[in-house]
């Protein structure tokens, strides 16, 4: 970027002088804070970086200052930046394999509770939900469950809440599904419209879709399964400490937790509080 | 103290042959680390690494979320995720947009990586038939690093290469053999 020039104090200065787009970026995360509370401040910074010069295009800004100024005086704006900031993407029965593993080991172990309550921690536009609602459906463990959806982004949360997809993408939930371990067949959940499938609203009956920061929210239930897939990928390792702590906290004893394919416990703080019970899948269980 | 503390490097089509090529003719005490984009097909698992590492007798490893970069170590980004790099030495993963239809992208581990090691990288575009690594590596020169181009005339694919040109001056344009003679001499930390 035409900002990113170091100011040429002299060789001695080169290496404290930070680049003017940096010193903004930290600016703008801090303004974010301060003003909407939202905390990006322990996200992985070289994504953030890619994600705010793609709203500097957007948003034709020219400079991160500029954009700042925008985002603490126009509060519609922030919501626009919220959208860059958080990654939607997902899909239904996301690396199928993981599902399997999760209705093989983990389900036989959960219907032996009364009554469940499972956490999908960052579920973005609601895919992760169905899916696991389904899943739980098919297991005759639906009924029994309270499935908490959660997620920072409000107009992500609204999505995964109306539990509309395009119709483009049913053609590979279903192959992921049937991969999955699905009993039945995916059209069984799903009503097509011309553009759209609508899922079907008993998926939804237990399910309550709330506001919560991994960054800055509590724990607010205990839980016997949590899933958090490919939301920690995005966080530094003080950052994920801190989920793995909330999910730790959260879930009752002997409680599962189940990962994205590259997510690990293995280097966190919190490696020696769960046995892994599937390595390639991510699916873990406390201590 | 070595100028160059890691080595970044694209290639697409035509960039098995052209990786084990350039990799199978580097010193076996080749310290810096060496960090890999090449594109797949999606999925969820790839045998790159293990594959690079029979074949060439050096250790070879899929990059992983938060895992320092060591010396010694050719690191390949694994499919379906794009691979950066952080200040603090460390990989990230992400599943952002799709740059030039690639994830993982050549531009997201240049720039990135450009950011974080600024002078000290090394960067280096082999052959491809897409345009993805040729902005990546005018980060690197921007970021005061060294940028080395496959002589398109040598590449299977001239098109990758012929982006990077278009964009900027690299420092070398060499074929595979001139490249690896190059990254032998500017690790200096070995001798």
């Amino acid at each position: 970027m035409s900002s990113e020039q170091t100011a040429d104090l002299g060789a001695g200065h080169e290496a404290r002088v930070e680049h003017t787009t940096d010193i903004e970026i930290r600016l703008l995360i801090e303004a974010i804070y301060l003003k909407y509370s939202y905390d990006f401040r322990d996200y992985s910074g070289a994504s953030i970086k890619r994600r705010i010069q793609h709203a500097l295009h957007q948003f034709d800004c020219r400079t991160v200052s500029a954009l700042q100024e925008r985002v603490l005086y126009e509060p519609a704006m922030f919501m626009q930046l919220l959208q860059y900031l958080t990654i939607p993407v997902s899909e239904m029965f996301r690396d199928p394999e993981h599902f399997l593993a999760l209705r093989r080991e983990v389900v036989p172990l959960l219907k032996t509770y009364p009554s469940l309550k499972v956490w999908v921690a960052g579920c973005s536009t609601g895919e992760e939900v169905y899916s696991m609602a389904i899943m739980l459906h098919e297991e005759g463990l639906l009924d029994r469950t309270m499935i908490y959806a959660t997620d920072i982004n409000p107009t992500s949360l609204e999505r995964a809440k109306q539990g509309i997809y395009s119709l483009e993408n049913i053609r590979a939930y279903t192959r992921n599904y049937q991969l999955a371990g699905g009993q039945s067949a995916f059209s069984d959940y799903y009503t097509a419209g011309y553009e759209h499938a609508i899922m079907d609203s008993r998926l939804r009956r237990n399910v309550t879709f709330a506001d919560h920061s991994l960054a800055t929210d509590s724990v607010f239930s205990e839980t016997q399964l949590v899933s958090c897939r490919n939301v920690l990928i995005y966080f530094n390792r003080k950052l994920q400490d801190r989920a793995f702590g909330l999910f730790h906290d959260s879930l009752s004893h002997r409680g599962f937790l189940m990962l994205g394919s590259k997510e690990t416990l293995d280097f966190s703080a919190y490696s020696d509080a769960f046995e892994t019970l599937s390595k390639p899948e991510r699916i873990y269980r406390k201590l | 103290m070595n100028r160059y503390q890691a080595v970044v490097v694209g290639a697409s089509a035509g960039g098995v042959e052209a990786l084990l090529g350039l990799f199978g003719a580097l010193p076996s005490h080749f310290a810096l680390p060496i960090m890999t984009v090449l594109h797949l097909p999606d999925g969820r698992h790839s045998q790159l690494a293990q594959v690079f590492e029979r074949r060439l007798g050096r250790m070879v490893r899929e990059g992983q979320d938060k895992a320092p970069i060591e010396p010694g170590i050719i690191y390949v980004a694994g499919p379906s995720y794009h691979l950066s790099v952080e200040r603090d030495f460390t990989f990230s993963l992400s599943q952002e947009d799709r740059v030039h239809y690639s994830r993982p992208s050549i531009d997201v581990l240049f720039e990135s990586a450009a950011d974080a090691y600024g002078k000290g990288l090394v960067g280096v575009l082999l052959t491809g038939a897409n345009e993805d690594g040729a902005k990546g590596l005018v980060s690197v020169q921007q970021c005061g690093g060294l940028t080395l181009v496959q002589d398109p005339a040598q590449a299977r694919i001239a098109i990758m290469p012929e982006a990077a040109l278009a964009l900027m001056r690299p420092d070398y344009i060499l074929p595979i053999a001139g490249l690896a003679r190059l990254l032998a001499e500017l690790d200096t930390s070995a001798c």
